[in-house]
C-alpha cells in the first residue's frame, strides 16, 4: 500500500490576454496527467529539465497550487477534496524542504522561533517547555549546535541553513517529506553532507521522500524509484539502478548521456546522443508523443499522431514510447548520434538486461 | 610555448572599516596556444576573480591587482585602458555564465554582434552583417537572418549562450575564457554548448580557459586542470592524472564526495566536513587544514610548500603530504618549488 498515491493529476495555468470577453487564451499544461505511487519508507526521485513541470507537480501534491484535475491521497486520505480548513491539520503529515533556505526561512526570526512556529501553529500539546526540549533534540539530530537557537538565518553557511530547513520540516514528525532541489544551491563539498543527513533521517524516523532534482547523479544515489518527466508527464519510471543501467525512453537516454562524469577515461569513450533544439513551449505542446520533435528515433508512423501511454515492460520498468522494445533491441537506429570522441569501445546494454531486475521495485 | 603567462596574480579588495580581503593570492599558471585549461573551485575560491583580472574587468575602486599577466609579449596589467579595449574581443574574449545579464536587453542580437565586428575588424556594416549571419549559423542557431532582428529575451537560454559564443569568437581571438558558461543551462543544452565549444577551439586553434565548479565538465574538455581553494591554486595537473590520482586532500575529497551517474553505490557518501567558511589564512598554514582528514601539525605554522610531482607533464601540489602518489625513489626528495 503506497503512502502517497497520485492519479491523473493535472495543473493547467490559464493564459490571459485581451479584454474581459476574450480573456482566456489557452493554457500552460504544466502537469498533464501524472500517476505516482510512493511506498512508505522509500525515496521516489523525480528528474527532468527546467519547465518539465516537476516543481509544479510537487507544489500541487502539497496543495500550494490548486490542481486542475486528478486526485492526491496520503495514507488513503484524499487531499484535494478537503477544504482549506480541514486540510490544515493534515499538513503536519506532509512537509516540504525547499531549494534555497535563504529564501524560505524568515530572515527576521531566529532559529528557535523558526522551529517553534510550526509547533504553535499546529497546537502541538506540551507547551513551551516540551517544545523547547523537542527543538533542542531536533537540532542535535540535524547536526547543529544548541547555540544555533539564538542566531538568525544569515549567520549560517548554506549547508547549515539547509539543515535548519530540514529541521523545520521535521519538527511536526511528518510521514512524507517533499524536497524540491534540496542540495542544488549548495557547494559541491557540502552537498554530500546534506545528502547523507537526509538518508540518516529517513532510516531513523522511517520517512518517505519525494525528491525533485535536476541532478541525475544525486537522484540515483538517494532514490529507490526514479521517474523522468518531460513536458508535463512522466515518460519513464523504474527502480533507480535499473533506470540508470538501461534507460529505455529516447529522452532518458539523451538526458543520461548528457550528464558529465568526473572521469576523463569515461568521458572520451562515451556514446552520447545530442538532442537538437530546445524544449517546446508547454503552452503549445507537440501533438502525439511530446518528445517526437527532438527524438532521434522518431518514426514516420504513430509518433506524431498518437500520444504514447506509460506502459509496463518488465520488472516495474514503465515507459511511454511506442517503440521502446524496438529501440532496446536495436531494430531502430537513431538518426543522429554524436560519435564517441575516441576509438574506445562503448558498452551497449543488452536488451536482456531489462529483464534482469535485481531488486524488487521500491524495496531496499 | 605558452602565450598566456600569469605570475603571482594577487587581487585584494579593500572594504571600508573592515580588513581587506585577498580573493586571489599569488596565482600562477600558463596557457599554451590551442590548449584547454580548466580552473575548478567552489564559490569563493577566487576562480572568477582570476578570469576577470585577466580580462582587466575588475572595478578600479577598492581593488588592488598585483603580479603579472603576459599575453604574448604584452603585459596586460599595465596596458593603457585604450589598448586593453583592443585586446579584449580581438585577442582574448570572454563568455559569461548568464547571457541575460551580459547581453544588452534593449538592442537586437544583430546590432550587438555587428558592433563587435565593426569595432575590431574595421568592416562596413553590410560586410559585418554577412559575418554575423555566418557566425550565428556556425554556433548552431537556426534561421539566423530572422534571429538577428530579435532581442535577447526572445531567445531561449541555450540560444542566448550561443549568441554570446558567437560574439566571443567573432574576431577569432587566440584565447577564450569561459566562466561557468553552462551552469545556468539544463544538462541536454549544456551538452550541446560544450560540444560546440570543443568543436570551435579544435577548428580555430584558440586556447580555452574553462572556469567551473563542475569537475565533470572539466573531465570531458580540459587537458590541464588547476584546482583553486580559498584564493590559491592547490593542485595543478593534466586532467587524466588529476582524476586518476588526485594529490591534494581537497581534490581527493571532492572527487570522492560527488555522487556519480554511473555508480550504483547507495551508501553514505564521503564528506568533507565544515564549509568553505572554515579557513586558516594562508600565511599561517594551509587554508584547507580545518577540513582536512590528513592534517598534521606541520600544516599549521606557515604556508604549505608547493611540491613538484611531475615526471613528465607539469604537476604540482600545495601540500606537504600529497596523496595517491608513488613513493619518491629512495635518496631523492620531492622538489619544493616554492613556499
Amino acid at each position: 500500500m503506497s503512502l502517497l498515491q497520485v492519479r491523473d493529476l493535472k495543473v493547467h495555468f490559464p493564459i490571459k490576454a485581451g479584454n474581459l470577453f476574450t480573456r482566456q487564451h489557452g493554457s500552460v499544461q504544466a502537469v498533464d496527467g501524472v500517476d505516482l505511487d510512493v511506498a512508505a519508507g522509500t525515496t521516489f526521485g523525480l528528474v527532468g529539465e527546467s519547465g518539465c513541470g516537476k516543481s509544479t507537480l510537487a507544489r500541487a501534491i502539497m496543495r500550494l497550487v490548486e490542481p486542475t484535475a486528478g486526485s492526491v491521497a496520503l495514507d488513503g486520505q484524499d487531499l484535494l477534496g478537503l477544504s482549506e480548513r480541514r486540510l490544515r491539520p493534515m499538513r503536519r503529515d506532509f512537509q516540504m524542504v525547499f531549494q534555497d533556505p535563504m529564501a524560505s526561512l524568515d530572515p527576521r526570526q531566529n532559529v528557535e522561533s523558526l522551529l517553534t512556529e510550526p509547533l504553535r501553529a499546529h497546537k502541538i500539546p506540551g507547551g513551551p517547555v516540551e517544545h523547547a526540549r523537542r527543538i533542542r533534540e531536533l537540532l542535535e539530530v540535524v547536526g547543529l549546535p544548541a547555540t544555533a537557537l539564538e542566531r538568525y538565518p544569515h549567520e549560517f553557511s548554506g549547508g547549515q541553513r539547509q539543515r535548519i530547513g530540514i529541521a523545520r520540516a521535521l519538527v511536526l514528525s511528518p510521514k512524507l517529506i517533499v524536497a524540491d532541489e534540496p542540495v542544488s544551491a549548495l557547494d559541491v563539498s557540502v552537498q554530500a553532507q546534506v545528502i547523507n543527513l537526509l538518508k540518516e533521517l529517513q532510516e531513523r524516523f522511517s520517512l518517505t521522500y519525494l525528491v525533485i532534482a535536476h541532478d541525475l547523479a544525486v537522484v540515483r544515489h538517494i532514490s529507490d524509484t526514479v521517474a523522468v518527466m518531460y513536458l508535463g508527464s512522466i515518460i519513464e519510471q523504474a527502480p533507480a539502478d535499473q533506470l540508470y543501467r538501461s534507460p529505455t525512453h529516447p529522452y532518458t537516454k539523451a538526458l543520461m548521456g548528457a550528464v558529465p562524469v568526473p572521469d576523463p577515461a569515461v568521458e572520451v569513450g562515451r556514446n552520447r546522443i545530442l538532442l537538437q533544439g530546445d524544449l517546446p513551449s508547454p503552452a503549445n505542446p507537440p501533438a502525439g508523443c511530446r518528445f517526437h520533435t527532438r527524438c532521434p528515433w522518431r518514426q514516420a508512423s504513430r509518433c506524431a499522431e498518437e500520444r504514447p501511454a506509460l506502459r509496463t515492460l518488465t520488472g516495474g520498468h514503465q515507459v511511454a514510447c511506442h517503440y521502446a522494445e524496438d529501440i532496446a533491441a536495436g531494430r531502430i537506429q537513431p538518426s543522429t548520434t554524436a560519435a564517441p570522441r575516441s576509438t574506445a569501445t562503448v558498452s551497449q546494454h543488452e536488451p536482456a538486461e531489462l529483464l534482469d531486475s535485481r531488486r524488487s521495485p521500491g524495496g531496499r | 610555448m605558452s602565450f598566456l603567462r600569469v605570475r603571482d596574480l594577487t587581487v585584494t579588495f579593500s572594504r571600508p572599516g573592515k580588513p581587506p580581503v585577498r580573493a586571489v593570492d599569488g596565482v600562477s599558471f600558463d596557457v599554451a596556444s590551442g590548449q584547454t585549461v580548466g580552473i575548478v573551485g567552489e564559490s569563493g575560491s577566487g576562480k572568477s576573480v582570476t578570469s576577470l583580472a585577466v580580462m582587466r574587468l575588475l572595478p578600479a575602486r577598492n581593488v588592488r591587482v598585483t603580479g603579472s599577466i603576459m599575453l604574448g609579449d604584452q603585459e596586460l596589467l599595465t596596458l593603457p585602458a585604450r589598448q586593453m579595449r583592443d585586446v579584449r574581443g580581438r585577442d582574448v574574449a570572454m563568455i559569461f555564465q548568464d547571457p541575460m545579464t551580459s547581453l544588452n536587453p534593449v538592442v537586437t542580437v544583430g546590432r550587438q554582434l555587428v558592433e563587435v565586428i565593426v569595432r575590431h575588424d574595421r568592416k562596413s556594416t553590410t560586410a559585418a552583417r554577412h559575418d554575423a549571419i555566418a557566425l550565428l549559423d556556425r554556433v548552431g542557431i537556426p534561421d539566423p537572418v530572422r534571429r538577428l532582428r530579435e532581442y535577447p529575451h526572445q531567445l531561449s537560454g541555450g540560444m542566448r549562450q550561443r549568441v554570446m559564443i558567437a560574439m566571443a569568437i567573432a574576431c577569432r581571438p587566440r584565447l577564450l575564457i569561459a566562466d561557468e558558461p553552462t551552469t545556468a543551462l539544463d544538462v541536454t543544452i549544456q551538452a550541446q554548448i560544450l560540444d560546440l565549444l570543443r568543436d570551435l577551439v579544435e577548428e580555430s586553434g584558440s586556447a580555452l580557459v574553462m572556469i567551473t565548479h563542475d569537475l565533470g565538465v572539466v573531465a570531458g574538455l580540459c587537458e590541464q586542470v588547476h584546482v583553486m581553494y580559498s584564493g590559491r591554486i592547490v593542485e595543478s595537473a593534466p586532467a587524466a592524472g588529476l582524476f586518476a590520482r588526485p594529490a591534494h586532500p581537497y581534490t581527493d575529497g571532492l572527487l570522492r564526495s560527488i555522487p556519480r551517474i554511473d555508480d550504483d553505490h547507495h551508501g553514505r557518501l564521503h564528506t568533507i566536513r565544515g564549509s568553505v567558511r572554515d579557513v586558516v589564512a594562508w600565511e599561517h598554514g594551509c587554508a584547507f587544514q580545518p577540513r582536512c582528514d590528513h592534517a598534521v601539525d606541520a600544516c599549521l605554522g606557515g604556508p604549505p610548500p608547493v611540491l613538484d610531482l611531475s615526471d613528465g607533464p607539469p604537476r604540482q601540489v600545495r601540500c606537504p603530504r600529497p596523496m595517491n602518489q608513488p613513493a619518491p625513489a629512495p635518496g631523492t626528495d620531492r622538489r619544493e618549488v616554492s613556499a
